[in-house]
């Protein structure tokens, strides 16, 4: 069907100077038990192309679901009329477009695939699972799902470039709550855990064993007290470092932001052009990266959705700002480097500069060699709560569950835990960074930004690490 | 368009065997997005999509599928039946669904709302125009979006909704701006350019040097897009019958602990003042109101149809969230002119900012200050104020902290557009609080 579409586009490229086509089909599963009855399957299916013309200095876009001969006819010229009004009257240093004349494929990994496994037995995983999950009467929700995305993309330019994509994503999540005398605490699986793959995603998470423990976990919380209130020492897990890298560096750092574009809706940034380079961002323990090359991370390819090449690169190199995260016409208008990262989340939405997988490069040692050298702290893991300002600078998260540290060791189970702090001042406090052996890769496919707005998804691989002197606190 | 919905609803029905039954839901758009920054165009685009979602049904077992539209009929008959026959081997691999709730009532309906926008290049004029010489960031959407309903019985139920959304901000620097919209379902030229000039003339006020307060208490007055701000998060699982029975609703201290708002704080969800469609999915047909707060105690939930089936309890047509699409809050007494009066001293608050929940159970939450906050004193702007972090609970907020709600209300129109254009409204008065908590 793609091949058809490709034929119907090039015939029909209009005579100007930059005209591409990015075709998306997207199937999708969602698997439900809640409170052990399964709930009805879900399926879809969104097909669609969106045509960007770039012409005399201007730019429109247009996307359609029909790609039929006269539907893309009547895209490309809402496209080319857009482009022409746009002229003259766009952005101040909006560059000249770069024709693609590349050829490429990349196809992200699925070892086993999905599909493969019928229907009835995905729904018996998942109703094992809920029964697993109610171990106590005061469990009083549970669930567990499965979400599958079968993603194929074809970008062509009407220069002859032509870069196909696909990928197989799939999304485990499982929750319990256990609730009494006022207090609810719940407990969750798979929040960041969406990954590129097929039923191995299921292995590389130890889905199997997750229900068990979240349900302790969840009764754990509930006879739990709240979590103290001071400045200490503070030991978060994979599984938040997602939140905490995602919401305090990758948003600051996306240059659309810099250059003002979601100053509307999404937000600006305390990072300025000038600090590239010298900017100490966090302690010589931080280490950044923009990494596409990560194969079971939901943001590797090969290319953007405007045709550039991704590489792996350096965002922040021990503690220093390197280089931000913006695409090529964001480098263009800034005039500074950049990475591959102007990002689509649907056919039906233009690209803009997005994270993708952002990730913190390992140090050294293990989750107890943290604790190790901690004397009063606390250990938090999965993200509950999130709350930072417009500049992506003055945070508060919280977590699901968090144990105290004492004297080096991992003690009772604390329930509520918070913290707060400023993006520009909690990074230079990291004092520990796990190795490479307690590196995660987790995945969002909730980051949102972009009017249109855009939901779309990124990865995070990290450690778990260690901060000093940080203002911790508890619920009521 | 309608007549396409007709053809493809047919088309489902006609692709039936035996026993089967089905829902229809139809959702097009045909939007025109035009995107702004430093008061010049950074992306204009057209979007044109239709999408078709069929859950069929044999018995008490069913799935549910959905594929975009060509707006071609003849392509369009053969992705029905595709799906239709997709879905049907399926329906033997899953099992009977005891929680499956459709209308059996036929209620059709028929709405038709708004005028054509107007064409791109006359928007990208007024906008430009109305930042010219200012910093001028925002975005405007517009044109129709068709929702249709269509199940097996024969009922139809049809919403054209033309409107426009522009949101937009003018920057007087660094972060400090004045957010505005003007949105409705008649494009009004003039009425653009007095809301952006109004605007524009708020803009002195945020180039005095700012000021930073220390963490504390402050008497606050929230403007209705701030109010509207924690209002999101009571409709994040607040009101829904599922939220309740499974203790996950902010309100667990009101319904498990007797805590109670203020008196005057009366919530509705009010189908019949707000923008979007009165049915839903499984084919019901909302109420023109349901009473969720009244006089400060809890009083209905929004009960889907499959909360119901679950929990033996009677649907009011909401949506499988069981969240408000046409939340309403009673207004108050104080008029909005006297506001900075009656604040006195304290916090004028445009704008609140990425709320979250810091102890959902004890209804607490923490969010931020947005664009343009202001310290005042005795009645009268004294500087804008940089961003502060509140931490505090609805029960003070909306409780024992609520001095009064302003007499005039606004009616915002949401400009989200994740999932396509979104149709949700809120009615909202200002809120005087005589403390709001500041931690950071």
């Amino acid at each position: 069907m793609f091949d058809d579409i490709e034929r119907r586009f090039r015939a029909l490229a209009p005579a100007v100077e930059s005209c591409t086509l990015r075709i998306e089909r997207r199937r999708e599963e969602r698997l439900e038990v809640e409170r052990d009855t399964p709930g009805p399957r879900r399926a879809g299916e969104s097909f669609g192309g969106m045509v960007t013309v770039r012409h005399r200095g201007g730019l429109g876009y247009a996307a359609t679901s029909d790609l039929s001969e006269t539907g893309l006819a009547a895209a490309i010229g809402r496209a080319v009329d857009l482009a022409a009004l746009s002229a003259q009257r766009m952005v101040p240093g909006f560059p000249e477009p770069a024709p693609l004349t590349a050829e490429a494929a990349y196809f992200g990994p699925e070892q086993r695939p999905w599909a493969e496994i019928r229907l009835g037995d995905r729904m018996a995983m998942l109703m094992d699972a809920s029964r697993r999950l109610r171990i106590d009467e005061r469990i009083a929700d549970w669930g567990a799902s499965f979400w599958s995305i079968d993603k194929e993309q074809l970008f062509l330019d009407a220069a002859g470039g032509r870069i196909a994509q696909r990928f197989h994503y799939l999304m485990p999540f499982l929750w319990a709550s256990a609730s009494a005398q006022g207090e609810t605490q719940r407990r969750s699986f798979g929040d960041a855990g969406m990954r590129v793959g097929g039923a191995e995603v299921l292995d590389q998470l130890d889905f199997a064993a997750a229900p068990d423990r979240i349900a302790r976990d969840a009764i754990d919380l509930l006879e739990a007290p709240n979590c103290p209130e001071g400045r200490m020492d503070l030991v978060l897990s994979p599984d938040q470092m997602v939140l905490q890298i995602h919401e305090s560096i990758g948003h600051p750092l996306e240059l659309d932001r810099i250059l003002g574009d979601e100053r509307n809706y999404a937000g600006t940034s305390f990072v300025t052009p000038d600090m590239f380079g010298t900017y100490r961002y966090g302690s010589e323990l931080l280490n950044i990266t923009f990494d596409p090359t990560v194969a079971q991370e939901v943001a590797s390819y090969a290319y953007d959705d405007e045709g550039s090449e991704a590489t792996r690169e350096y965002l922040i190199r021990d503690g220093i700002l390197m280089r931000p995260l913006g695409g090529a016409t964001s480098q263009a208008r800034a005039g500074l480097g950049g990475v591959a990262n102007e990002r689509a989340c649907s056919w039906n939405r233009p690209p803009i500069d997005r994270m993708s997988n952002i990730n913190l490069e390992p140090g050294e040692g293990t989750l107890a060699d943290l604790v190790g050298r901690v004397e009063r702290g606390v250990y938090m893991e999965s993200n509950r709560s999130w709350s930072i300002d417009d500049s992506r600078n003055k945070f508060q998260f919280g977590c699901e569950y968090a144990r105290e540290i004492k004297d080096g060791r991992l003690g009772r189970v604390l329930r509520n835990p918070n913290y707060r702090g400023i993006s520009a001042e909690f990074w230079r406090s990291l004092k520990g960074v796990g190795g490479r052996e307690t590196w995660e890769v987790a995945g969002t496919p909730y980051c949102g930004k972009g009017e249109p707005n855009q939901a779309i998804k990124v990865g995070h691989a990290t450690p778990p690490c260690l901060f000093g002197a940080v203002d911790v606190f508890g619920g009521h | 368009m309608r007549a396409h919905f007709e053809a493809v609803a047919a088309e489902v029905q006609a692709n039936l065997k035996g026993g089967e039954d089905f829902l229809a839901n139809f959702r097009a758009e045909d939007s025109t997005f035009i995107r702004f920054n430093k008061s010049a165009v950074r992306q204009p685009g057209q979007v044109r999509e239709a999408e078709l979602a069929v859950d069929l049904i044999d018995g008490r077992r069913h799935a549910e599928s959905s594929i975009s539209l060509s707006g071609e009929i003849g392509e369009d008959r053969s992705r029905i039946a595709r799906m239709v026959s997709d879905l049907r081997g399926v329906l033997g691999d899953v099992p009977e669904d005891p929680y499956l709730l459709v209308s059996d009532t036929v209620q059709p309906s028929t709405r038709q709302i708004g005028e054509a926008p107007p064409p791109p290049d006359e928007i990208i004029d007024a906008v430009i125009q109305a930042g010219s010489g200012r910093d001028l960031v925002g975005f405007v959407a517009g044109g129709p979006v068709w929702t249709g309903f269509a199940n097996g019985r024969g009922q139809r139920n049809w919403d054209e909704a033309t409107s426009f959304n522009a949101d937009w901000s003018f920057y007087a620097g660094g972060d400090k701006a004045v957010k505005t919209g003007y949105a409705g379902f008649a494009w009004d030229r003039r009425a653009f350019a007095r809301i952006a000039a109004d605007a524009a003339g708020r803009l002195e006020a945020l180039t005095r040097p700012p000021r930073t307060i220390p963490p504390g208490e402050y008497r606050a007055f929230l403007t209705p897009a701030a109010l509207n701000e924690i209002m999101a998060m009571l409709v994040w699982g607040g009101f829904g019958l599922n939220a309740h029975r499974t203790r996950a609703t902010i309100f667990l201290r009101m319904i498990e602990g007797g805590a109670r708002l203020d008196e005057r704080v009366t919530l509705t969800e009010a189908t019949a003042e707000g923008a979007a469609p009165s049915f839903q999915r499984e084919g019901f047909v909302k109420p023109p109101s349901v009473t969720l707060i009244d006089r400060g105690a809890y009083r209905d939930c929004l009960v889907s149809p499959r909360s119901a089936a679950e929990y033996g309890a009677v649907t009011n047509g909401a949506s499988r969230g069981e969240t408000p699409a046409s939340l309403s809050m009673a207004a108050g007494e104080l008029p909005e002119a006297d506001g900075l009066k009656a604040l006195g001293t304290g916090v004028y608050v445009s704008n609140l900012w990425y709320l979250n929940f810091s102890d959902r159970s004890a209804g607490r939450l923490t969010g931020m200050t947005r664009f343009a906050t202001f310290w005042v004193e005795n009645g009268e702007i004294v500087a804008p104020l940089n961003v502060m972090r509140f931490d505090d609970t609805i029960y003070r907020m909306l409780g024992t902290s609520l001095e009064a709600l302003t007499a005039e209300r606004q009616l915002l129109l949401d400009p989200g557009t994740y999932d396509g254009r979104n149709l949700d409204s809120v009615h909202l008065p200002g809120a005087l609080l005589s403390a709001l908590r500041f931690t950071l």
